[in-house]
């Protein structure tokens, strides 16, 4: 336990030190980048047929049907992580609860759903959950990209709890014992005192976890939810063009790129300015 | 192991809960077989990712600036886009241009393991470069001031102290690379999903299947994090960490 707090400890301080070079190394990736994804649409126009739309005119015809998945994907992304972090929050306060069974029973949920694989999760939620609900009379319909969400949440329900756990942990003991002399109760002290302060300490692994989320949305493609990656499959389908595929797979990988590099940078600034304090 | 055969046949009876992976003999195999595949394609990712990533993170100290930022853009690039997607695209779209004789060079199986290798690469070259920034500049010099020549350095005294160092995150990582094998099933890889998927399908025993697989992949990764924390203990060199 003490060489890995030693070693995280190490690891944190590298972290503070790259961050200021990240900017520098952001821009050149992202050159490489489109570097590599104009060459291979270049390539790919080398063999063009006369008669028939080029791989960029074809990548332009597209985007606005990949761009709509996209959105899809974000919309589950943002669905589970709300749902996930709700359920994370209080999971988190059953993991520092002063009953010893409590714990025991919360630390075995964490556990279950931090090593289960996502895949496995989503196909669990998929298929158990029924796709409608009956209330009182009132159908409620339950469609499959909400299942999604659901299935995706767990996995960051289990993460987040062990978040809150770790910042709730990271709060100096003297916060605790400086509020029971000023005769605040534990939740008030919990509420009012200790978790203010760890906001602060949960935001960068929190966004991280929100771009590990956003990547495993395709995910949802496996269990037939009609997002980025289902649509790239029926367009690579219906185009029949095995010159597309290369671009139309670096195309989407770009997509994603470009939202979710921007995050990691963001979190990367952010560890580094917290540690500074 | 008949009675387990018979218990389980007896519990189907008794309570409908069909658990065939234990007294089918063929469902047995085929989920045997799928377990197989995926320790199978976990090992191969695993060594070869582990020693990609040392020579990546090396890289990364190189004194040439244009390879330090190759390795730090495909770093970058396989750390922030979807896995998924990274499968599809060496599966469906480069898989078809690398041909021998109008036969495929590689089947699902090869590209996930260089799809997978490729990822976990990534991520091993992150923490093995924490880990070597990690060693104390002094040592490196002592090892410098004894005649090493920067690649003896780093093989016999940089190396050894950064994989102690980097323990802990590389169980991490050799977890989520677990995980990360159930992908294969999209692209149709034998392993423990997909072996699963065919057996559930078959049986419609979906409920029973499920817990069978997510109980099979909990100990999988608790076996896993067992055993690391046991070489963490074995490994510990006098002097670092406590």
């Amino acid at each position: 336990m003490n060489t890995q707090t030693a070693s995280a400890a190490l690891l944190a301080r590298i972290g503070k030190r790259r961050s200021r070079v990240a900017d520098f190394f952001s821009a050149r990736t992202a050159v490489a980048l489109v570097g590599a994804l104009a060459a291979s649409a270049v390539l790919a126009q080398l063999q063009a047929v006369p008669g028939r739309p080029s791989v960029p005119e074809l990548l332009i015809k597209w985007t606005p049907l990949l761009a709509q998945g996209f959105l899809f994907n974000l919309l589950i992304s943002v669905c589970a992580m709300t749902l996930g972090t709700a359920a994370g929050v209080l999971l988190g306060l059953t993991r520092i609860s002063p009953h010893a069974p409590v714990r025991g029973a919360s630390w075995i949920v964490v556990q279950f759903f931090r090593n289960a694989p996502w895949l496995v999760l989503l196909f669990f939620v998929m298929y158990l959950v029924p796709f409608e609900f009956h209330v009182g009379g009132v159908t409620l319909p339950f469609p499959d990209w909400i299942k999604a969400s659901l299935g995706l949440a767990l996995p960051i329900m289990a993460n987040m709890a062990e978040i809150v756990r770790g910042a709730v942990q990271s709060i100096p003991t003297g916060q605790w014992e400086a509020a029971r002399s000023l005769a605040f109760s534990r939740r008030q002290t919990l509420w009012q005192i200790i978790l203010p302060q760890c906001i602060k300490r949960m935001l960068p692994p929190w966004m991280n976890w929100y771009a590990i989320l956003t990547m495993a949305t395709t995910l949802a493609s496996i269990v037939g939810v009609a997002e980025m990656m289902t649509l790239t499959g029926r367009i690579t389908n219906a185009e029949g063009r095995t010159d597309l595929l290369i671009p139309i797979y670096s195309y989407v990988l770009l997509w994603f790129f470009a939202y979710c590099y921007p995050i990691a940078l963001w979190t990367r600034r952010l560890e580094a300015r917290y540690a500074e304090r | 192991m008949d009675d387990v055969a018979a218990w389980f046949q007896w519990l189907h009876k008794a309570s409908g809960i069909k658990l065939t992976v234990f007294y089918d003999a063929y469902d047995r195999t085929r989920f045997v077989e799928g377990f197989a595949t995926t320790i199978k394609l976990s090992a191969y990712c695993l060594v070869l990712s582990v020693a990609l990533g040392a020579v990546a993170a090396w890289l990364q100290g190189s004194r040439t600036a244009l390879v330090r930022h190759a390795v730090s853009a495909y770093v970058q690039l396989f750390r922030n886009t979807p896995p998924l997607v990274q499968l599809y695209f060496f599966y469906f779209a480069l898989g078809p241009l690398l041909k021998v004789d109008g036969q495929p060079l590689l089947g699902s199986f090869g590209w996930a393991v260089i799809s997978l290798t490729l990822l976990e690469t990534a991520f091993a070259a992150e923490i093995f470069r924490a880990g070597i920034e990690a060693v104390p500049k002094a040592m490196i010099e002592a090892a410098e001031s004894l005649g090493y020549s920067r690649w003896q350095a780093y093989q016999r005294v940089v190396l050894p102290l950064a994989l102690r160092a980097t323990m802990p995150a590389m169980t991490n990582n050799m977890v989520n690379l677990v995980k990360t094998t159930t992908l294969a099933y999209a692209i149709a890889v034998p392993e423990l999903v997909y072996m699963s998927a065919q057996i559930w399908s078959e049986q419609v025993n979906v409920p029973e299947m499920m817990v069978v697989l997510l109980i099979t992949y909990v100990a999988i990764v608790g076996i896993i994090n067992q055993a690391m924390q046991w070489l963490e203990v074995r490994l510990r060199v006098p002097g670092f960490g406590q």
